[in-house]
C-alpha cells in the first residue's frame, strides 16, 4: 500500500523532469515565438483560459508584449542548467573535502568539520546577492557563486558515509591486496557511497533553482532580458494585483519543477535506502 | 560538561574570524571600490578625494587590520551612504528581523509539532502520508511567490492583513507565515521521526505495562525524548531564518537588516554589507552554540560528550 503510493509519487516526479529536461534541451525546438520579441501593442494579453485571449499567445504576453510560453520554456531552461551547474560544482567541492576528510580524519577532518561550520554560519542569499552585486549579474557568475556556496550537505552526507565505509571489510581486504590510498578512494570508497551522493544531487539542484529565482527575484540573479521564472515573477509584480496570472504561471512552474525533483530524489532515496539527512 | 562549552565557544571564535576575513574579501572583489562608490559620472579627482576620505588609498593588509580591530572592539564602521554608524543602522533594523524571525520560528512550530506528532501517532495511514506530503509542497514552495500570493488573497481579495510595513502586529502574520513555510518541512520530519523512534524504546514500553493513559504516554514521556532534537534544530532554524529574512522583508516591505544588506548591496556601502554579513552569522554561530547547550541540559545523556 504504501509502497503503491511511493511508487507512484516517484513516477509522477521523474515525468515533471523528464518533461522539464525535454522542454530545456529542445527549447529553441519548441517555442511558439521569439521570447525576447516585444511587441508593444499586445502588451498583457490573457491566457487562453480567460476571456479575450489571443489564440497566437497561448498563454499571454507580459508587460512587453513577449509571448509568456516561449519566455517560459527558456526560463525552463535557464532554471535547469544553474541546477545542474551548480551542482556539479558543489558537488565536486563538498564529494572532495567530505571524502577527505571522512577518509583521511585527524587533522584534514578537523579543517573540513570547520569549513562547514563555517560555511553554515554565512547568509546565502545575502552573500549570494552581495557577490552578484559587486561583480555584476551573469549567469556564470550566478552559477559559479552559487556552486562555491551550496557545497555543505555533499561534505556532510560524503563525510559520513565515507566513515562508515572506510572501517568495512572490503576496505580492510583492499588494504591488505596492497592496494594504494588513492586506488582505495577511487575503487571502493567512491562507488559505495555514490547512491548517497546522487540523492544529494537532486536535492541540491532543486534548492539550486529555487536560490536564483530568489536572487533573479530581487534583481542580483540572471540579469534581464533573459527569462527566469524569478525575474518573470518580479518584472509581472507590478501588474499582479490586475492580473494575477502573471504571477501565478511563472511560480507555478517553479513550484511544480522543485516539487517534481523532490520527489524523484525522495523515491531515489527510499530506492537505494539512503540516508542524506545531516 | 564545562570543556564541552569551552571547546564550542573556541570553535564559535574561530568560525566569526573567518567570517571577518570572507566578508572583508568579498567586499573587496569588484577590484576598485573607490571607483563604483563615487558613480559613473565622477572624475578622476572625485574618485581620489573619495579614496582618501575613506582610507581606500592605505594597503590592502592596513584596511583589513583596522577592519578587523574595530569589529573586535564592536566598532562596525560608517555607511557612506547613511553617513552613520553601521551598528547604530544595525541595531535599529534589529527589532524588526528579530520580530519576524520569532513570528515565523513560532508559527512553525505551532503547525510543525503537532503534525509531527500526527504523523507518528498514525504511523503509515493516510494521515501520515498526508503530513508527509504537506511537507514536501512546503519545500518546493518559492518563498517569495508565495509571499505575493498571500498579498493578493489575503491582503487584496479579502482585504484582512496589511500588504507592507511594519506598522502593527498584524504586518508580521503574512511574512511570519511565509518565513514559516521554510522551516515546517525539516522541523515536521524531525517530530515525527523522534516521535516514532521514543515510542519504540523501552521506558515507553515501561509506561504502557504501569498502565500509564495514552494522552500522558504520549505528551510526558515521547514527547519529552522526542523534543530534544526538535529544541535544538529549532535554535539553528532561527539562524537560517534570520538570514534567509532577507527576501521575505523586501516582498513585504519590512525594513529589517535583511532589508538593510539588500539597500546596501544596490549602493555599494560595503561597510555595511560585510557588517549585515558578519552580524548575521556571528547570530547564527551564537544559536546553533545555545542550541548544543540546550541539548546537553536536556538529555543528561550527552553531557558527557
Amino acid at each position: 500500500m504504501k509502497r503503491g503510493w511511493k511508487n507512484i509519487a516517484t513516477w509522477v516526479g521523474a515525468a515533471i523532469v523528464g518533461v522539464a529536461a525535454f522542454a530545456a534541451l529542445f527549447a529553441p525546438l519548441l517555442v511558439p515565438h521569439d521570447p525576447f520579441l516585444q511587441d508593444l501593442g499586445k502588451r498583457l494579453l490573457v491566457p487562453f483560459w480567460m476571456e479575450g485571449s489571443d489564440p497566437q499567445h497561448l498563454l499571454g504576453t507580459d508587460q512587453l508584449g513577449r509571448d509568456y510560453l516561449a519566455r517560459l520554456i527558456y526560463g525552463c531552461r535557464i532554471s535547469m542548467m544553474i541546477g545542474v551547474t551548480v551542482t556539479i560544482v558543489s558537488g565536486a567541492i563538498g564529494i572532495t573535502m567530505g571524502v577527505l576528510g571522512g577518509f583521511l580524519g585527524g587533522r584534514v577532518d578537523d579543517v573540513v568539520l570547520f569549513a562547514i561550520t563555517t560555511r553554515l554560519s554565512l547568509p546565502v542569499v545575502l552573500v549570494a546577492l552581495a557577490v552578484v552585486g559587486l561583480l555584476g549579474s551573469s549567469m556564470t557568475i550566478l552559477m559559479i557563486t552559487l556552486g562555491l556556496l551550496l557545497w555543505e550537505r555533499f561534505a556532510v552526507v560524503a563525510r559520513s558515509t565515507t566513515m562508515q565505509v572506510r572501517n568495512l571489510d572490503f576496505v580492510a581486504a583492499a588494504w591488505c591486496a596492497g592496494c594504494s590510498r588513492w586506488r582505495i578512494l577511487a575503487g571502493e570508497v567512491l562507488p559505495n557511497i555514490a547512491s548517497h551522493l546522487v540523492v544529494v544531487a537532486t536535492l541540491e539542484i532543486a534548492l539550486a533553482i529555487l536560490l536564483e529565482a530568489a536572487l533573479s527575484f530581487l534583481g542580483l540573479g540572471v540579469p534581464p532580458p533573459l527569462p527566469s521564472w524569478g525575474l518573470m515573477i518580479a518584472e509581472a509584480k507590478d501588474y499582479m494585483f490586475f492580473s494575477p496570472w502573471v504571477i501565478m504561471i511563472p511560480g507555478v512552474c517553479l513550484f511544480v519543477l522543485v516539487l517534481g525533483i523532490n520527489l524523484l530524489g525522495d523515491g531515489l532515496r527510499d530506492a537505494f535506502g539512503a540516508r542524506t539527512d545531516p | 560538561m564545562l570543556r564541552f562549552f569551552i571547546r564550542r565557544l573556541v570553535v564559535a571564535l574561530l568560525v566569526a574570524a573567518t567570517v571577518m576575513t570572507l566578508a572583508f574579501i568579498m567586499t573587496r572583489l569588484s577590484g576598485d571600490l573607490a571607483t563604483s562608490i563615487a558613480g559613473p559620472s565622477a572624475t578622476q579627482e572625485d574618485i581620489e578625494a573619495v579614496r582618501k576620505a575613506y582610507g581606500l588609498d592605505r594597503p590592502v593588509i592596513t584596511q583589513f587590520f583596522d577592519w578587523v580591530g574595530r569589529a573586535t572592539m564592536g566598532d562596525l564602521g560608517d555607511s557612506f551612504f547613511f553617513k552613520r554608524r553601521v551598528t547604530e543602522l544595525i541595531g535599529e533594523r534589529m527589532p524588526v528581523t528579530l520580530t519576524l524571525g520569532l513570528t515565523g520560528l513560532v508559527i512553525a512550530l505551532v503547525i510543525s509539532l503537532p503534525l509531527g506528532i500526527l504523523a507518528a501517532v498514525k504511523e503509515n495511514t493516510a494521515l501520515d502520508r498526508a503530513v508527509q506530503i504537506v511537507a514536501l509542497l512546503g519545500q518546493a514552495m518559492p518563498s517569495f511567490w508565495l509571499g505575493l500570493l498571500l498579498m493578493i488573497v489575503f491582503g487584496l481579495k479579502l482585504g484582512w492583513l496589511p500588504i507592507s510595513g511594519t506598522d502593527s502586529w498584524e504586518s508580521f502574520i503574512m511574512p511570519g507565515v511565509v518565513l514559516a513555510f521554510s522551516a515546517v518541512p525539516a522541523l515536521t520530519r524531525l517530530t515525527r521521526a523522534g516521535m516514532i523512534q521514543a515510542m519504540g524504546s523501552d521506558y515507553i514500553r515501561t509506561a504502557r505495562a504501569k498502565g500509564l493513559s495514552r494522552a500522558s504516554i504520549l505528551l510526558k514521556h515521547a514527547l519529552r525524548n522526542a523534543a530534544i532534537p526538535v529544541v535544538a534544530i529549532a535554535a539553528v532554524q532561527l539562524g537560517f531564518m534570520l538570514g534567509g529574512s532577507i527576501v521575505i522583508e523586501q516582498v513585504f516591505a519590512l525594513h529589517g537588516v535583511g532589508f538593510l544588506g539588500w539597500e546596501s548591496i544596490a549602493k555599494n556601502d560595503f561597510p555595511v554589507v560585510q557588517a549585515v554579513v558578519l552580524v548575521l552569522a556571528v547570530i547564527y554561530v551564537g544559536l546553533t552554540m545555545l542550541a548544543d547547550m540546550l541539548n546537553a541540559v536536556l538529555d543528561p545523556r550527552l553531557r558527557g560528550a
